[in-house]
C-alpha cells in the first residue's frame, strides 16, 4: 500500500513536471512580460591624485602649479526588463552619477588662490534598447545630461543598432553626440576690474563674475558701493562645444575558449576646446588663456582578445592605437589576469601601459612666444608616457554574497603614474543587486 | 620610434587574429565564452579608471568609454 501510494505520487509529480515543460516550451503559450526591475548596479569609487604643473597656472612648476586631486564618484543604474508580444527584450535603464570633488588648482582661478576648490557633479543617464533574438538585431538608445557647478553643462544623446552574423560575430555602429556649453570663467586677473575703479558717479549696478563662477551685483549710491544685492542675477557667459562621435565595432567568437573585437571612433570636435581658467606664460613671464583651434577630429583604434586558459585563468588584452589632427598619437596595452579560485570567487591583478607625443600647440611654463597662435601649457596635451596597476576581487556566487538579493561584490584598486610626476590611487567597489 | 613601435604591435596584434581559424562554436560549447569575465567591453568597476584616463591623458575612445560630454577636468 505504502509503495502503491509513493508511485501514485511519484507519477504525479513526473505528470506535473512534464506538463509545466510543454506550457513553458509552447511558443502559442507564450505571454509578455511588462518591464520589471531586473538589476541595481552601484559604483562608488575614490579618487586621490598628487600632482603640480597645473594647467590652471599655465604648467608653473612652483608651489602655485599644485593640482593635487580628490573625487568621491557615485552611480547608480537601475536596469528594467520586459518582454514584448513579439519575444523582443525590452531594456530600459536609468541612472544617477553624483562625484564630489576637490582640486587645489581650482582655487589658482583666482591667482591669489583664494577661489572655491570643490564642487559637484550630477549626472542623470536614460536608455531604451530593444533586442530581437530570432532576428539577430538589437537596437538602443539614450540620452545623458551633466551639470558642473563651476564648469559647464552638457547635454547628450546616443542610438545604436547590432546585427549578429551565423559565423558568431556581432557588427554594431553608435552614434552619439554630446551638446555642451561651456561657463566662460576667466581667471581672476582677466577681468575687466576697470569698471569697478571708473565706478559710475551715479546710483547703478555693475555686474562683475567673481572667480569662481559667481555672479554678483554691486550696488553704488553716488559713486560709492553701497554693497551686494541678491535680487539681481546675471548669467555667466556660455560657449559652445559639440562632440559627434561615429563608433563601428566588430565582435567575433573564435573558438571556444577565444573572442576578439576590433572597436574604432571617429570624433569630430567644435567650438570652444580650451578652458577659459587655463593660463598660459609667455616666455616673457606675461600671462594669458590657453587658445586652442575649435575643430579637432580623433581618430581611437582599439583591438581586444580574451582568452580562457585552462579551467582557471582567463587573458583580457588590449591595444589601442590613436592620432588626431592636433598631432597627438598614442599607444596603450592593456593586459588583466581573472584567476579564479573557485568558479564564483576570482581576482584580477592588471597592467597598464600608455605612451603619447605632445600635441603641436603645447609648450611648458614660460616657453610659448606671443607670435603664437594657439598655445596650451596643459599637461594632458604633453609627451608623456604612464603606467597603472593592481587588483580586484570579485565574488558571484548564485546564492548571494551575504544576502540572497547581493549577486556581484566586485573591489578593485589601481595606482596610476606618469612621467610628468602625476600620481593617483584609486579605490572602486562595485555591488550588483538582482 | 613611435611608428616602429605601432608596426610591430600591429603586426603581432594581425597575426593573433589571422593565426586564429573562426570555427563554428555551438551553443553548448559557449560555458567558457559566456563567463562573465570573458566579456569584451569594460566593466562598470573600471568606470572611475575610464574617466581619469580621458581627463588625464590626451587621447580618449575605443574602449567603450566616454569620448566626450561633461567636464570633471579639475
Amino acid at each position: 500500500m505504502k509503495k502503491l501510494s509513493l508511485s501514485v505520487i511519484g507519477m504525479y509529480l513526473m505528470m506535473a513536471h512534464a506538463f509545466s515543460q510543454s506550457h513553458t516550451m509552447d511558443s502559442t503559450g507564450y505571454i509578455p512580460k511588462k518591464l520589471k526591475l531586473d538589476e541595481v548596479n552601484l559604483v562608488t569609487s575614490y579618487y586621490d591624485q598628487t600632482a603640480n604643473k597645473s594647467a590652471v597656472m599655465g604648467g608653473d612648476p612652483g608651489p602655485k602649479g599644485i593640482a593635487d586631486v580628490t573625487d568621491f564618484a557615485n552611480g547608480l543604474d537601475l536596469k528594467f526588463v520586459g518582454w514584448d508580444n513579439k519575444q523582443r527584450k525590452n531594456t530600459v535603464a536609468a541612472g544617477l552619477g553624483i562625484d564630489y570633488h576637490t582640486a587645489a588648482s581650482q582655487a589658482y582661478v583666482d591667482s591669489n588662490g583664494t577661489s572655491k576648490n570643490n564642487g559637484t557633479r550630477i549626472y542623470p543617464t536614460l536608455s531604451w534598447s530593444r533586442e530581437n533574438d530570432q532576428k539577430g538585431t538589437s537596437f538602443e538608445m539614450g540620452a545623458y545630461y551633466s551639470a558642473e557647478h563651476n564648469y559647464y553643462h552638457s547635454f547628450g544623446l546616443n542610438g545604436s543598432i547590432a546585427k549578429k552574423n551565423k559565423t558568431n560575430g556581432e557588427f554594431s555602429l553608435k552614434m552619439v553626440g554630446f551638446f555642451d556649453r561651456i561657463n566662460m570663467i576667466y581667471p581672476a586677473e582677466f577681468y575687466p576690474v576697470d569698471s569697478l575703479k571708473n565706478a559710475p558717479v551715479s546710483d547703478s549696478i555693475v555686474y562683475i563674475t567673481s572667480a569662481s563662477g559667481r555672479t554678483e551685483a554691486l550696488v553704488y549710491n553716488n559713486g560709492q558701493l553701497v554693497g551686494n544685492t541678491k535680487g539681481h542675477k546675471q548669467e555667466t557667459p556660455t560657449k559652445p562645444r559639440n562632440t559627434l562621435t561615429a563608433s563601428l565595432s566588430f565582435t567575433q567568437i573564435m573558438s571556444p575558449r577565444m573572442q576578439g573585437a576590433v572597436e574604432m571612433d571617429l570624433v569630430y570636435q567644435s567650438g570652444y576646446l580650451g578652458l577659459p581658467f587655463h593660463r598660459v606664460f609667455y616666455n616673457t613671464g606675461k600671462d594669458t588663456i590657453e587658445t586652442l583651434p575649435s575643430q579637432r577630429v580623433k581618430l581611437p583604434i582599439g583591438f581586444r582578445l580574451n582568452y580562457f586558459l585552462g579551467d582557471n585563468i582567463i587573458i583580457r588584452s588590449y591595444y589601442r592605437f590613436y592620432a588626431d589632427s592636433w598631432g597627438l598619437f598614442s599607444n596603450t596595452f592593456n593586459l588583466e589576469l581573472p584567476i579564479k579560485i573557485t568558479p564564483f570567487v576570482s581576482i584580477s591583478p592588471f597592467y597598464r601601459f600608455y605612451m603619447q607625443t605632445a600635441a603641436k600647440y603645447f609648450a611648458p611654463y614660460q616657453v610659448h612666444t606671443e607670435q603664437e597662435q594657439y598655445f596650451t601649457s596643459n599637461y594632458e596635451l604633453a609627451a608623456f608616457s604612464s603606467s597603472m596597476f593592481g587588483a580586484g576581487i570579485r565574488l558571484a556566487p548564485p546564492r548571494g554574497v551575504l544576502m540572497n538579493s547581493l549577486r556581484i561584490f566586485e573591489i578593485r584598486y589601481a595606482h596610476y603614474s606618469q612621467t610628468t610626476a602625476l600620481n593617483a590611487n584609486m579605490i572602486s567597489m562595485n555591488l550588483v543587486f538582482k | 620610434m613611435q611608428k616602429r613601435i605601432i608596426s610591430k604591435w600591429g603586426i603581432v596584434v594581425l597575426a593573433a587574429l589571422a593565426g586564429t581559424s573562426c570555427k563554428t562554436v555551438k551553443e553548448y560549447q559557449k560555458s567558457r565564452i559566456n563567463d562573465s569575465e570573458m566579456s569584451l567591453s569594460s566593466r562598470a568597476v573600471e568606470k572611475t579608471e575610464l574617466s581619469a584616463e580621458s581627463y588625464r591623458e590626451g587621447s580618449s575612445g575605443a574602449n567603450g568609454g566616454k569620448t566626450g560630454g561633461g567636464c570633471g577636468c579639475n
